[in-house]
């Protein structure tokens, strides 16, 4: 059933601010569960709330309900470095992130909030003529699948960022590859505004409602129970990344899937410097720099398999020393948070939307550290194979059964090994 | 006091803890002053009458000093000048010293008329979260206007862009007892673990031991307490087993016991050029730890509560009784507990006018306080006083003149380090704050005042009977310390946090710009949860990370939803605990310290000798020789290649993995990790081995040579070395212990040389001593020994090629490198011989179709690589199984072939892929992709290798190589990856 | 966080490398009937526990011994170290009882 919603504009924020800002109204709605849903949502981050938005706005499934064990976006959509970006290598990977991109871009409009989706560019640095080649390759593959990409050379880098160590670097920069579409996304907005747009739709976002087991009912999913009572569903959809393996244990099913803890960092606030978000691979080190002019940077999961939120100090310096080691001039910016997020490190270093053995229960899952880009994307496919049965074309690879099959989706060469993808 | 040495100081009105003997003078935006030696920058400012020392971030309000520690939301300045330049210090912990600049920041015009302060006249428009709701249209405006604006509006100070030009140190230290603040609690227990034999390690952030002695006029063991703080201080840096460490910030805590701290060296001394390093990193295991970070005082909302002039109570009795200095001419507090009423006691007694005491509550006066105005139940509503503090409107309405309003809205334990892994904080009513919950970081106590024992007397006991605990249950000594005595301070408190009947915006969070409105409506949009709250808001984002806006906070959002405190809940205090420069964690791993590097024992001689050097991992290689007259690296290149090929070359293979493996399972072992077999490989012989991945993707190639029946020598790829060797630990103490075979790295044990060409064997055979017989028939391809060379020399010599020629490597103990290449190349001058580089051995290896990493990605199987025979069916292996999957074995799978262009100007490019000449350019018709291309000086052209679909039954097909990243296209031509010498003739002969 | 070797005490777990799951020391036999489901179910799915969890870690800035620790993923403390080539020695001698 929709519900009325107030919509935002430059005018609607004028108009309040000369009446004391007492007519805004609360973002969603906080209702109570209804016994039956067509559609459950079990996770109420990023891609929960994205796929729901898409069932209602999409493919008009509007009696769906967002089921959250805490407050919505609490997981790695509040937590992320807030990079977008489509510059995958693999043709299972990059129609689907290039799907993505074509979303982000047209995100404030449909969901008429304003995420503050950055397109400054993002630039992988390479130190090397094979790294060159191999960048070349995935340069090629992204404009194969209707991507953006440049090959920057040594000057064409320092054109771009002329505050990189050029002279003095271990490992010498050469050049990079640009995607200029990339950037950043302002990410809890990301959140609020697919739960608003949900919400508009008359889905039902649900907090504080943790799923505590899978109805069953001749091997068929048919809802769930939770900390606010049973309530059946025609299909449930499980979306909770680095909880995936807790939750689909409820079904009985093991994952190929770790939980890895990656952390993050922000800087106290600083005048802009940095154009864009700049990768520094050989030194495990990325870096953008926010709206409010925080450094966001991150380097390399821990490495081991944790639920914690939290990580340890060689991981801390190990991400400073790659950026002291590539733009010194940061040294005297201070860290100001450290925080962690639990990442769902699959086999692969890629994704699954998928059925699985369960009639009635889907899967999505097993982003890695790469979630956040995939949001738009991710939510509009799982919707997608929801609502219709059948895989969207872009994400036709995710499947759960491709590490029996070998139809693997290694980006990194690195095996069945997650904490090195 | 003199002030011809003191300079003006009007403000000052004693010495406190100063040197008065030691004037310093200083700069702030431009303008000298001078303070003393001990004051802090606020301090001195403050001394100077310098109130107005910043804007906020949002709206630009002008905005004073807040208080006196590191929780200082208002007062940022940038510090010095060029390269040293440090934005967003806080002026309340910087230490004064001669020649300090300072600057305020995020101002545009002078500091008193900042042209941005027009956003606090429009902040009806830019309440919390306005930014989500506009900026929308039209669409190309946000790229192109908004965010444009919004960003110039960004952060507060500046980067000087040029590198940070200080040392870091890092350091690790190991104690019993790790002591975090040498406030009361913490001193005590110093003292105690101390004198009992413990190995204690004390922090504090501050340069003076003693935390709220220094700032207090009270008593200890019957002396000023300040006194006693110095004292004490002094007993334990006699002590051998205690480390104390001031102006060191214990940061964070981490697993295990393990704690970061960070100790600033010379940020407080005049001459930076020292070669001390700027600040040292601490690690330290600590296998207890007292946590007695004290509490941090936070205010009352009612508006205009931020302006300069509006300070902490208990900062207004720090800059009274540690610095000297009056805040104020005319003083106002404003308390909901009694130690607002100190403040007032202390400053009656100092002398300074003080117009009222106000306190919330509507009890008794807690004390007698003659000649001052008090108004019990009383409430502030508004100030005025644009860029000071002029007056104060009481709840009656009454007006007071006062230039400072003191308040003293309870203290707050400082708990951050007990939530730096699991503990959540518990509400404690009693005293209007958050305590330590039950679960602490592993062997964590909390004392004194972090712990909520805000009085003086209870946290020195609390910090003894703590330390007595530690002692007893350490076994290490026995205690003989009782517990300082001290008198116990009333701290009682009646919660009150937001003067309802202000209108007007009071703030919460002073730094990001938070007012009670923003909360209001943050409830009303339906960010509920203290986490929606904050990100909505941004409370608590700011560089103070919230320390006296959290709290405040969190009690104003209640008041609208109606749970507790406690049920509203925290958000998560995160490391570190104060900022921390970027440059300081990564300690001397910058520039090119960033990782070691490793050079071959041959390094100087290639460097001697034109090398060019290329990055191979941590290794230096030298990728060619420049000669005279050689102008472009081809030159170079080519040459090298050819006279390799004509006569002989010499090229440093050193960096390849080695590993040695021995036992009687030696050959079994080799069975099941290489995909081929080598328990057939006789001895002195060599083999290519091919070894795979559990998932049957190939991990690794190179050569093994059996030495011995049970003794074989291993190679790698140089990119593998240290994963293969991990990958057969595994293999031998996991998967089959029961296995006699061990293994040992070799690799920096040998150096190792590539001879090649057909005059290879003829430049040996004047370096190999006799009797060995490198001839044809008795050491064929493929052949190894070990043996002697010039004259007595172990060494293993190697028949196998990489470059398809008749070659040879020869490997000698490390420390003989650098003389084997020289011997070798002066014998070899007869034979012509070449030195060559990575780029040639590349060259005449895609010249020869052999994959290298550019082809072993991790990505490609066996038969990707046209190996697909050499995986055994006959025996088990790591990766055979899953070899087999069905997706791997399709029939087309892309398959390792040549590439030349049809046009024979046209230079192949690594990274173009493969596409029908007439498709259309999408993923779905890409076929491939170009690995690795090389100039061939043998072809004279471009030539490629590359993967591509169903590749080894299209030879001589035409297809498109696509590449516009290089912006081209071009038609190319599959041909064999084997274009010179096909058939092997050369390296066999 | 530390680990503590067996043989050679607390040592900083950044002398080591972490490779995952215990389970990972179980390969399967290869001539099994349903060795390839065997062999995919051994090497990708996991049981990802949020609690104990038994690890394989690799001293390789160290005596270059694969350890067994038992550690909990929502703490990370560590209860228990072994090694790993005796926890694999002592399986297989009860796997052999087992089967006599």
């Amino acid at each position: 059933m929709p519900v009325s919603t107030m919509r935002y504009s430059a005018l609607k924020v004028l108009k309040e601010g000369l009446t004391g800002n007492r007519g805004w109204r609360p973002a969603w709605r906080e209702p109570e569960p209804r016994t039956h849903y067509d559609v459950i949502i079990v996770g109420g981050g990023g891609h929960g709330l994205a796929t729901a938005h898409y069932l209602a706005s999409v493919h008009g499934i509007t009696n769906v309900a967002v089921l959250e064990k805490g407050w919505i976006g609490s997981g790695n959509i509040g937590r992320n470095t807030t990079i977008v970006r489509s510059n995958y290598l693999l043709p299972g990977n990059e129609p689907f992130y290039e799907l993505s991109m074509k979303l982000w871009e047209n995100l404030e409009q449909d969901l008429n909030y304003n995420a503050m989706m950055s397109q400054r560019g993002i630039v992988n640095l390479f130190h090397s003529d094979a790294q060159r080649d191999a960048y070349a390759r995935r340069g090629n593959a992204m404009r194969l699948a209707g991507a953006d990409s440049v090959l920057l050379d040594e000057a064409g880098i320092r054109e771009l960022c002329p505050f990189l160590d050029y002279e003095n670097a271990r490992f010498p920069i050469k050049g990079g590859l640009l995607q200029p579409r990339a950037g950043t996304a302002r990410h809890d907005a990301v959140a609020w505004g697919y739960a608003r747009g949900a919400d508009s739709r008359g889905v039902d976002i649900i907090q504080n409602c943790e799923v505590t087991g899978f109805t069953l009912e001749n091997g068929v999913c048919t809802g769930v129970d939770s900390t606010r009572g049973r309530i059946s569903a025609g299909k449930v959809a499980v979306c909770v990344a680095g909880s995936s393996g807790r939750v689909m244990a409820m079904a009985g099913m093991r994952l190929p899937i770790e939980s890895h803890v990656l952390q993050a960092f922000v800087s106290e606030g600083l005048k802009p410097v940095i154009p864009g978000v700049i990768t520094f691979g050989a030194g495990h080190f990325y870096i953008s720099q926010s709206d409010k002019g925080g450094l966001v940077f991150g380097g390399d999961i821990d490495g081991y398999n944790s639920y914690a939120q939290r990580g340890n100090l060689p991981t801390v310096e190990d991400v400073c020393e790659g950026g002291m080691a590539i733009m010194p001039m940061i040294g005297r910016a201070r860290l100001l948070r450290m925080w962690g997020g639990i990442m769902d490190m699959s086999m692969d270093g890629s994704p699954f939307i998928d059925k699985t053995s369960v009639p009635g229960l889907y899967f999505n899952g097993g982003w890695c550290y790469g979630g956040f880009k995939a949001t738009p994307a991710s939510g509009w496919c799982y919707a997608h194979l929801i609502a219709t049965g059948q895989p969207h074309e872009t994400a036709a690879a995710y499947r759960l059964d491709r590490f029996m099959s070998g139809a693997v989706i290694d980006e990194r060469g690195a095996g069945a090994q997650p904490n090195l993808h | 006091m003199n002030t011809a040495t003191t300079g003006l100081q009007s403000a000052r009105i004693g010495t406190g803890l100063l040197d008065s003997t030691r004037p310093v003078s200083f700069q702030f935006n431009g303008r000298s002053y001078t303070g003393l030696q001990g004051d802090t920058l606020a301090s001195a400012l403050l001394a100077n009458e310098q109130r107005l020392v910043g804007r906020s971030f949002k709206y630009h309000r002008p905005r004073g000093i807040f208080s006196a520690g590191s929780e200082e939301p208002n007062a940022l300045v940038e510090l010095g000048s060029g390269a040293y330049r440090e934005p967003n210090t806080r002026a309340t912990v910087t230490e004064l010293f001669e020649g300090l600049e300072a600057r305020s920041q995020n101002h545009r015009g002078p500091l008193s008329f900042d042209v941005m302060a027009i956003n606090d006249h429009l902040s009806s428009f830019l309440s919390a979260g306005f930014y989500y709701k506009t900026f929308m249209w039209p669409k190309a405006f946000w790229e192109k206007v908004y965010e444009p604006v919004i960003r110039a509006a960004a952060g507060l100070g500046s980067l000087s862009m040029q590198e940070d030009p200080d040392t870091y140190d890092k350091g690790f230290l190991h104690a019993d007892l790790l002591i975090v603040g040498a406030g009361p609690s913490g001193l005590a227990a110093a003292l105690t673990a101390g004198r009992a034999g413990l190995r204690v390690i004390i922090a504090d952030d501050d340069f003076l031991a003693g935390g709220r002695l220094n700032a207090e006029q009270m008593e200890v063991d019957g002396m000023p307490s300040a006194q006693w703080a110095a004292r004490s201080h002094a007993e334990l840096c006699s002590m051998p087993n205690v480390r104390c460490l001031l102006r060191t910030s214990v940061y964070g805590a981490f697993d295990h016991g393990i704690y970061g701290a960070l100790q600033r060296c010379t940020d407080h001394l005049p001459d930076k050029s020292s070669e001390k390093p700027r600040q040292i990193l601490w690690r330290i295991y600590a296998r207890q730890t007292l946590l007695g970070a004290g509490a941090t005082e936070r205010s009352i909302a009612f508006a205009n509560n931020d302006r300069p002039g509006i300070m902490l109570a208990g900062a207004v009795r720090t800059y009274m009784n540690r610095f000297g200095v009056a805040p104020g001419k005319e003083v106002v507090v404003f308390t909901n507990n009694d130690d607002g009423w100190r403040t007032a006691a202390d400053l009656t007694r100092a002398g300074v006018s003080l117009a009222a005491i106000i306190d919330t509550r509507t009890t008794s006066a807690p004390m007698k306080l003659p000649g001052v105005r008090i108004v019990m139940g009383g409430q502030v509503i508004t100030t005025r006083g644009r860029l000071g503090l002029r007056s104060v409107t009481l709840h009656d309405g009454q007006t007071l003149p006062c230039d400072c309003l003191a308040v003293a809205g309870g203290w707050s334990p400082n708990v951050h380090l007990t939530c730096h892994q699991r503990g959540r904080p518990v509400w404690r009513q009693g005293i209007a704050a958050f305590v330590p919950g039950a679960e602490l970081p592993q062997g964590m106590r909390v004392i004194g005042a972090a712990n909520g024992s805000l009085g003086l007397s209870s946290a020195l006991t609390e910090g003894h009977r703590t330390a007595v605990r530690i002692i007893e249950a350490s076994g290490i000594g026995k205690n003989t310390s009782s517990s300082p005595v001290a008198e116990q301070e009333s701290t009682r408190i009646t919660a009150f946090w937001h003067v309802s009947a202000s209108r007007g915006r009071a703030w919460i969070d002073l730094q990001n710009d938070v007012t009670t409105k923003d909360i209001a409506l943050s409830f009303k949009e339906g960010f509920r949860s203290v986490e929606h709250l904050k990100r909505y808001t941004t409370l608590g984002m700011a560089t103070d990370q919230g320390k006296t806006s959290n709290v405040l906070g969190l009690a104003v959002m209640p008041q609208l939803s109606g749970k507790t405190i406690q049920d509203t809940g925290t958000t998560i205090f995160r490391p570190p605990y104060t900022p921390i420069p970027i440059a300081a964690l990564a300690g001397r791993s910058r520039g090119k310290h960033f990782r070691p590097v490793r050079h071959t024992p041959s390094h100087q001689w290639a460097q001697d000798n034109g090398g060019d050097f290329v990055e191979t991992g941590m290794w230096l290689r030298a990728q060619w020789y420049t000669r005279e007259g050689e102008t472009h690296w081809r030159q170079s290149v080519d040459r090298e290649v050819l006279q390799t090929r004509r006569a002989v070359g010499i090229c440093d293979v050193t960096t390849l993995g080695k590993i040695d493996i021995q036992g009687k399972d030696a050959a079994a072992f080799l069975d099941r990790v290489y995909a081929n077999t080598f328990s057939t490989l006789a001895v002195g012989k060599v083999r290519y081995g091919l070894m795979l991945r559990e998932d049957g993707f190939v991990m690794d190639d190179g050569t093994t040579a059996r030495l011995g029946d049970t003794h074989f020598l291993m190679t790698t790829t140089t990119a593998n070395a240290v994963s293969v060797f991990r990958h057969l630990e595994f293999c031998r103490q996991c998967l089959w212990p029961e296995m006699d075979v061990h293994l040992i790295s070799a690799t920096e044990q040998w150096a190792q040389y590539a001879i090649a060409g057909p005059q290879a064997r003829a430049l040996l055979e004047g370096v190999v001593d006799a009797p060995f017989d490198i001839s044809n028939e008795t050491f064929p391809f493929m052949a190894c020994a070990e043996l002697t060379v010039f004259n007595g020399t172990p060494a293993r010599l190697f028949r196998i090629s990489f470059s398809g020629e008749l070659a040879y490597e020869l490997a000698v103990p490390t420390r003989y490198g650098h003389s084997l290449m020289e011997a070798l190349m002066q014998h070899g001058k007869q034979f012509d011989v070449v030195a060559y580089g990575t780029e040639a051995l590349g060259v005449m290896r895609i010249e020869k179709g052999h994959a290298a990493g550019n082809e072993l990605n991790g990505q490609t199987t066996a038969a990707n690589l046209g190996l697909g025979r050499m995986v055994s069916t006959k025996k088990d292996c790591i990766g055979a199984v899953l070899s087999k999957r069905p997706a791997m074995n399709t029939e087309n799978a892309i398959q390792l072939v040549g590439f030349m262009p049809e046009d024979s100007a046209q230079s192949l490019r690594a990274g173009a892929h493969f596409l029908s000449e007439d498709a259309e350019e999408t993923t779905a018709n890409d076929q491939g992709w170009m690995t690795s291309v090389a100039w061939s000086p043998v072809l004279n052209s471009s030539i490629g290798l590359g993967f591509i679909t169903n590749g080894s039954n299209r030879q001589g097909e035409r297809i498109k190589a696509y590449d516009p990243v290089r912006g081209e296209s071009y038609p190319v031509r599959i041909v064999s990856p084997h274009f010179v010498d096909p058939d092997g003739e050369r390296l066999r002969g | 966080m530390l680990i503590d070797h067996p043989l050679l005490g607390l040592r900083d777990a950044s002398e080591f490398v972490y490779l995952g799951d215990a389970s990972l020391m179980n390969r399967p036999d290869a001539t099994a009937a349903d060795a390839s489901q065997q062999f995919h179910d051994y090497l990708h799915l996991r049981d990802n526990p949020a609690g104990l969890h038994r690890e394989l870690w690799y001293h390789e800035q160290g005596d270059r011994s694969w350890l067994i620790v038992t550690r909990d993923t929502l703490t990370h403390e560590i209860s228990h170290v072994e090694l790993a080539r005796d926890v694999s020695l002592a399986h297989r001698a009860t796997d052999q009882e087992g089967g006599a």
